[in-house]
């Protein structure tokens, strides 16, 4: 096995342990591994941010607003948005090296089941637009989403609209919504999308979500930006 | 049966006959510099900068003719951009686009990803035609009397095209100079010239000379991270990485360090130079230090050569001393260098000089900085810095070091070939490690003494033990003196 991202081979530490329940096969060398950090300690309940505050200010601002308020539960992160996972999302997402996805499926499936593993809910990936797959080739959320072992449901379209990365905050929040719902959903449901940066985009999805009847909506995501 | 016999040779033997030849050869209604601007590549789609029905157009036309970018072998692929094999470079995904699952390429997916609906686009209209020149070398100065016989051969095998040429000259033989003449002839011909060099630094080294020596050529520059992109020049100078875009563009190639690293290790980069020649381009190849491979090729005379043994300024190779050193380990651990180092250092013949230090890894380049400013009791701004290839600020900091702003410079190898430094005195710590092997440290050696002012430098090996590699390559130094003394 090569590490995805350095291409080094990875030579596993055969001990007892390892012949008698051997790991399946790690896709990136512990080397990459150390880059990538997953987030830990004192973080803001709401959305995974590293702070001390119990609940950051940005989430503050929302839950004062009145047309905010409630909207997402709460948004879980894996990684610190640092220098390497940005390169990796930007190869990954832009570039196209859809592979690379497979690097993140460990802890991708982990943390998921401990988070949301026992409740009854339905994981939905963040659509692009017809432009965008096109232009794109695949879509990163839901190539994400397959990594569970949950099922997913495409329950959103988007509208095609400017690249979200290229707003401002203030912009991002004053956006129209661009998505639509397809069908209604009684269970909760799980938004799948690759960074959490203001949470925008996931709390327009949820909205349109809750509006239809859906009960709570959460969102998981691969960084916190 | 036979089929089966053809595709398993042709997956060991790349074959570049899937290049398309010219279909539509009218100049009628075509912008005059789409030739220069497009032939010779093979680009996406996003690479051609041209309205999406200008394109189209161009493409109905037969002035494009898309490629199919991964060829499929019976037991893998091969990707006709960068010529990776790899199976583990290789992976496949779900398109969006056309709703297949089909195999993309890893290894070059730095320029776009290239699958089968995302195909490569070659220039199959008119051929460029380039301004002929009456005089494109403006380079005045004389050349030796060994640099004089290899610049004809040069000039000759270039003239005559379809053939290939081992230029074996010693480090600071003044190759580039031994090139202008064949160049220039060729520039005049309306020929267009490739030289592809190793590393970035050397082709930063090399752009100002070539502007200076050709003024009124068009010359691009490649390299990762060069303001151009596209090398549309007549003379393109580039890192052999830059080359997997080009497909029979050239009509002269020159390979500069055939037996360096990247060179040697990858047979991609060999597959991506030979793709960018021509049919019946003329290839030069220069070296100071032949792999085994080409010494026998020479040897049995499948591979012309010429032999350059003397450097230009006349004065023979500095031959490394060797410095056996008990406490080399125990020194490293700490990131300093072995005592008898710092003996050395306090009794220096010429302390004008500046001294480059090769370290085997990049930590220890980095870590010895601030040991040595200490110990030498330098200023560790001013006078000691350290350069490896991850650093952001290598071409500053190799630029200021020519320019002798600050006084010792420790280095991986990044620093061993190409570039010239006029009087420098030069340490290799742990001289026994595997990063030098024989033509390493060849070319390391090869760094002092580089200026007539100065033609003689110092060269320490500090080591725990000869290897084959530092024997091999004191022998061969000596051996290339002896040869030069004989002529």
């Amino acid at each position: 096995m090569h590490c995805l991202w350095c291409d080094q081979e990875i030579i596993p530490e055969v001990t007892w342990q390892y012949l008698l329940f051997p790991e399946p096969p790690r896709k990136i060398c512990s080397n990459c591994e150390r880059g990538l950090v997953l987030l830990a300690g004192k973080r803001c309940s709401s959305c995974s941010r590293v702070t001390d505050q119990g609940i950051c200010n940005d989430c503050r601002r929302f839950e004062n607003d009145s047309a905010w308020k409630n909207v997402l539960t709460f948004n879980k992160s894996i990684y610190s948005y640092n220098g390497l996972l940005q390169e990796m999302i930007t190869k990954w997402k832009y570039r196209g090296d859809y592979q690379l996805r497979e690097v993140f499926s460990y802890h991708f499936r982990d943390l998921f089941n401990q988070s949301f593993g026992k409740k009854q809910v339905v994981v939905v990936p963040i659509p692009l637009s017809e432009q965008r797959l096109l232009e794109r080739g695949f879509n990163q959320a839901e190539s994400l989403a397959q990594l569970l072992e949950t099922p997913y449901q495409h329950l959103l379209t988007r509208i095609h609209g400017e690249k979200q990365s290229k707003k401002t905050r203030r912009e991002r929040i004053e956006s129209e919504n661009p998505f639509q719902v397809l069908a209604q959903v009684s269970n909760p449901v799980v938004l799948i999308d690759d960074i959490y940066t203001t949470g925008t985009t996931l709390r327009h999805a949820a909205r349109l979500l809750k509006d239809t009847g859906c009960p709570e909506v959460y969102s998981f995501t691969l960084a916190r930006g | 049966m036979t089929n089966l016999f053809t595709s398993i040779h042709s997956f060991f033997n790349p074959t570049y006959d899937w290049i398309p030849q010219v279909v539509n050869n009218s100049k009628h209604e075509l912008e005059e510099s789409y030739p220069n601007r497009y032939a010779g590549k093979l680009l996406l789609q996003t690479e051609i900068s041209l309205e999406q029905s200008t394109f189209t157009h161009l493409l109905s036309a037969n002035y494009f003719t898309a490629v199919t970018a991964i060829e499929k072998h019976l037991f893998g692929h091969r990707c006709r951009r960068c010529g990776n094999q790899t199976k583990r470079m290789f992976a496949s995904f779900p398109c969006a686009r056309c709703g297949t699952t089909h195999v993309y390429c890893r290894r070059c997916i730095e320029m776009g990803q290239i699958t089968s609906c995302q195909p490569l686009y070659y220039w199959t209209g008119p051929t460029p035609v380039w301004k002929a020149q009456e005089k494109a070398c403006q380079w005045v100065g004389e050349l030796s009397r060994y640099q004089k016989k290899a610049s004809e051969r040069i000039a000759m095998t270039m003239k005559r095209g379809n053939d290939e040429l081992l230029v074996w000259a010693v480090c600071g033989a003044g190759k580039t100079e031994m090139l202008f003449d064949g160049i220039g002839k060729s520039l005049k011909q309306g020929k267009r010239v490739c030289l592809a060099t190793p590393r970035t630094d050397v082709v930063r080294e090399l752009l100002p000379r070539f502007h200076t020596a050709f003024p009124s050529t068009i010359i691009s520059g490649l390299y990762g991270g060069s303001e151009d992109k596209d090398g549309n020049g007549q003379l393109v100078l580039s890192t052999t990485h830059q080359l997997f875009r080009f497909a029979h563009a050239f009509d002269v190639v020159i390979i500069d360090e055939i037996d360096a690293f990247p060179f040697h290790a990858e047979p991609t980069l060999s597959f991506a130079a030979n793709r960018a020649a021509k049919q019946d381009a003329a290839r030069i190849y220069l070296t100071a230090t032949p792999r085994k491979m080409q010494r026998q090729k020479v040897e049995a005379k499948k591979l012309k050569a010429v032999f350059v043994p003397v450097r230009f300024h006349g004065y023979p190779l500095p031959v490394p001393k060797l410095q056996m050193d008990f406490d080399l380990k125990s020194a490293l651990k700490n990131y300093s260098p072995p005592k008898s180092f710092f003996s050395w250092y306090h009794k220096r013949v010429n302390r004008q000089r500046q001294l480059l230090i090769f370290v085997p890894t990049i930590k220890l380049a980095e870590e010895m900085v601030a040991k040595l400013a200490n110990t030498l009791n330098l200023d560790k701004g001013d006078a000691i810095h350290h350069v490896h290839a991850s650093d952001p600020d290598r071409a500053e900091r190799v630029q200021q070091y020519r320019d002798k702003k600050f006084s010792i410079l420790i280095t991986t190898t990044i620093l061993e070939r190409g570039v010239t430094f006029p009087s420098v005195d030069v340490v290799v710590i742990d001289a026994g490690h595997v990063v030098f092997d024989e033509a390493a440290l060849v070319q390391i050696a090869g760094r002092a003494g580089r200026s007539p002012n100065d033609p003689t430098g110092e060269v320490i090996f500090h080591h725990d033990g000869k290897t084959t590699a530092i024997v091999q390559a004191i022998k061969s130094i000596k051996k290339m003196n002896q040869r030069g003394r004989k002529l």
